[in-house]
């Protein structure tokens, strides 16, 4: 088990270079490279198809870099153009996912498990957990995502859909990762139920967890991020902080972007 | 032919004998049991080590050979049955009986391991000498050819071209049937030749004259008709080079013929006739009435209510519950090895490498895309020439397993790719190995998606095993075969073997949809714990969400 050390010159929390990634002849990233620091919140914005959700399931290794570097609180993936994968990659990926906490669109829940053994699950058969301990944990962390003891034993389609994603965030945090990423985290909600899931990360923001969200959610970038990353056919176009990206563009293309949300 | 002549006389003299004179001979030959020769004794020790002679006869629709007496179920008649108890008795062995259906005494002999010897009708043939070897005859005749009654006379079988005749596969009467250019149609059971041969859907049947004797005589559309064809000798069958079988069996038959007791069997049975008497060099005249014949006419003829096939249905319980017993045993631990083997196919096929998915389509194809039968068939008698030898209950089993695993590997491979790609990216997202998000996420799921196709295969697999009746396993059709050839009752017997087929199936069913109905979490009230099958539980469309 690795663990960064948080000394004065602090590494970043994660480093990406390089990172690039084809489906078929079709390429999806075409050397992405970032540094997100410790605590950090990005939000990561871009026109769909600009390959946001690819970037961010190489990050956890639900998608293999064709090449590239990765290294997330000190584990580190590596890649070099051209050739196979290591043999070791699949133990680095696992390792890697130790320390990420994933959030899909759709929740992704495990419909045969009721939201308390959906939490429970994985601290049990991934980290051996103790049922029991498993299951304060679970409680403590839906509690903190605000789904009190009526929803433990409901089943996800019992639930309503800020409820559910509100438990896959519970779910992700019960394995106390280092880092968490969204994909697209409120899309598939009605807009009533955004800010409910939206409230829980700006907690874990202020609790100092570092975040990387792909979003539409405009406003949640600009009020909620540290720095918002605009991609572009695979291509990281601006990096920087939100008011800069909001309200003084650097390129050309973040700005066209943009205009459609104002 | 003037000599056979004068025996018909005879045999219809002997038909309208009298019951009562009958009265003082004894049912079933139980001959004083005199202590076996040291000769006998020598022989038998050396033939039947184990103090067992292990005989093997298919006993559906064997009269006069070796069947269940219609009036005593579960008790076997025949002058095959008396002779081979008789020399049993000789040699001072307990005989042993296989039932093997027809088509696959020869090979299970040749297997070996299971019985000794077969003693069924079997012809002697030069050709089928090369595959096993013979006892010396205990029975000589000819082939009997029988029509409709209003039929023209047939003097030569040269009359038969172009006409519809009906014999049973691998007979002698077969074989001349075919030399002399005719080419029959072959029927599994005799009594369904003559049937069909009264219907007029074929012209004529020809078969050995102990069969026609007991299945064409007794029916009065049907007459005997022409003159004898060809000659018949019963051998009994050893497997090839089993000297020491062989030479106990010769020894038992010639004491039978010496003391005149193979006459006495032949004569109850109504089956002495010259060609017999000429080759063991005995008196034509029978030795006494064919009272065995008489009680089989009497019952063979016999009007049934359904009041008395319901009282046949009870008598033959015991048979009829170990038939179930033994397809549903079959059944379940088929279904348990498709489960198991199917679903290693499945997650290969889904999620394995490519050769391994390979593999698994393959089998699948190949499994899927062959018939059962042949499989079974192949399992039983073909694998052990490459030395690998089953008990009928593991062929069986295999058999059935094997095939439907392909059905069930199908099945599975539908219910691991319905469940949305999201559940497993998620459980590896949360770092569970390849393994354990099938074990812990994804196949939970599948099975409940799959458990509606599974009850329908078993279901299936219940009734696709009345094939293992092919490889001499006492199951509910062989025990159908056996008591509707006993009757001539295809009919009522044949509803009552469906109402257990579906009284075996039904459980099955009710659990399975208690099961679904328990892992249908979408309809289950907030709140509900899985317990185990429970009763009934609503969904509660009021629940707050």
């Amino acid at each position: 088990m690795l663990v960064t050390s948080m000394d004065e010159t602090s590494p970043p929390m994660i480093a990406v270079q390089g990172l690039q990634k084809s489906h078929g002849s079709t390429p999806v990233l075409r050397g992405v490279g970032f540094t997100v620091a410790a605590g950090e919140l990005i939000s990561v914005i871009g026109p769909s198809g600009c390959g946001k959700t690819t970037m961010l399931r190489c990050l956890n290794c639900l998608e293999t870099p064709d090449s590239g570097h990765i290294t997330i609180a000190g584990v580190t993936l590596e890649r070099a153009p051209g050739t196979p994968l290591d043999a070791n990659f699949e133990s680095h990926a696992h390792d890697l996912r130790q320390q990420v906490g994933m959030v899909f669109q759709n929740f992704n829940l495990f419909a045969h498990k009721t939201t308390l053994e959906n939490v429970m699950l994985a601290p049990v058969v991934v980290q051996g957990v103790a049922p029991e301990q498993a299951r304060a944990t679970a409680e403590k962390f839906l509690g903190k995502v605000g789904l009190g003891e009526e929803f433990h034993h409901r089943y996800p389609s019992q639930l309503s859909g800020g409820q559910q994603q509100r438990a896959a965030i519970a779910r992700a945090l019960a394995l106390n990762p280092k880092v968490m990423l969204y994909d697209e985290p409120t899309s598939a909600l009605d807009p009533e139920m955004i800010d409910e899931v939206l409230a829980v990360m700006r907690q874990l923001d202020a609790e100092g967890m570092t975040q990387v969200v792909v979003t539409h959610e405009m406003r949640f970038a600009r009020d909620a991020s540290d720095r918002v990353l605009y991609l572009e056919k695979g291509e990281i176009v601006e990096i920087a902080p939100p008011a800069e990206i909001f309200q003084n563009p650097r390129d050309e293309r973040t700005r066209r972007f943009l205009r459609r949300f104002l | 032919m003037n000599r056979h002549f004068s025996w018909w006389i005879f045999a219809a003299l002997a038909l309208l004998a009298p019951a009562g004179f009958a009265a003082d001979a004894p049912a079933a030959a139980p001959a004083p049991a005199a202590t076996p020769t040291a000769e006998a004794q020598a022989l038998a020790a050396k033939a039947f080590p184990t103090g067992k002679l292990r005989w093997a006869a298919d006993v559906k629709s064997s009269a006069p050979f070796a069947f269940d007496d219609p009036a005593h179920p579960g008790q076997l008649v025949g002058f095959e049955y008396e002779i081979i108890t008789g020399i049993a008795q000789i040699l001072g062995v307990t005989p042993e009986l296989n039932n093997v259906d027809w088509d696959g005494l020869i090979p299970g002999l040749k297997t070996g391991g299971k019985y000794d010897c077969v003693i069924c009708g079997i012809e002697f043939s030069e050709e089928r000498g090369r595959e096993v070897d013979f006892s010396r005859p205990y029975y000589s005749s000819y082939e009997q050819l029988a029509t409709r009654t209003e039929a023209p006379e047939v003097t030569s079988l040269d009359q038969l071209h172009g006409k519809r005749i009906g014999t049973l596969d691998q007979t002698g009467a077969f074989d001349l049937l075919k030399s002399a250019g005719i080419d029959p149609q072959t029927y599994d059971e005799e009594q369904n030749a003559y049937n069909d041969c009264a219907r007029g859907r074929i012209d004529g049947v020809l078969l050995d004259f102990p069969i026609a004797m007991y299945y064409a005589k007794p029916n009065a559309s049907l007459r005997f008709n022409g003159p004898p064809f060809g000659h018949i000798s019963y051998v009994i069958a050893v497997k090839k080079g089993d000297a020491a079988i062989q030479a106990a069996l010769n020894y038992g038959l010639q004491q039978l013929i010496d003391s005149g007791r193979l006459r006495e069997i032949l004569s109850r049975w109504n089956l002495w006739n010259p060609t017999i008497a000429d080759s063991l060099g005995q008196p034509v005249a029978p030795a006494g009435p064919p009272t065995a014949y008489e009680d089989f006419l009497a019952q063979a003829g016999k009007e049934v209510t359904w009041g008395e096939r319901f009282s046949r249905l009870w008598e033959w319980r015991a048979t009829l519950f170990q038939a179930g017993f033994n397809t549903l045993v079959i059944s379940i631990f088929s279904m348990a090895l498709a489960v198991a083997v199917g679903f290693v196919l499945a997650v290969l096929r889904v999620f394995a490498a490519r050769p391994f998915q390979i593999l698994s389509m393959i089998y699948v194809e190949v499994v899927r895309g062959t018939p059962l039968l042949i499989q079974m068939l192949f399992i039983y008698y073909g694998l052990p020439n490459i030395g690998i030898r089953l008990t009928p209950w593991a062929a069986g089993i295999l058999g059935l397993g094997l095939n439907y695993a392909a059905y069930e590997a199908e099945n599975y491979r539908a219910g691991l790719l319905a469940v949305p790609r999201g559940q497993m990216e998620a459980a590896r997202a949360l770092g569970m190995s390849r393994r354990q998000s099938l074990r812990h996420v994804v196949v939970p799921q599948a099975f409940r998606l799959v458990l509606p196709p599974l009850t329908n295969d078993f279901i299936s697999l219940l009734k696709d095993s009345s094939l293992v009746t092919m490889i001499s396993i006492m199951d509910l059709t062989n025990a159908y075969q056996r008591m509707a050839t006993t009757y001539y009752d295809y009919f009522g017997t044949g509803l009552a073997i469906a109402v257990i087929y579906l009284l075996i199936g039904l459980p099955f069913v009710r659990l399975a949809r208690r099961l679904e109905h328990n892992l249908a979490v979408d309809t289950r009230p907030a709140g509900e714990r899985p317990g185990f099958l429970p009763r009934r539980a609503k969904p509660n469309l009021t629940q707050p969400l």
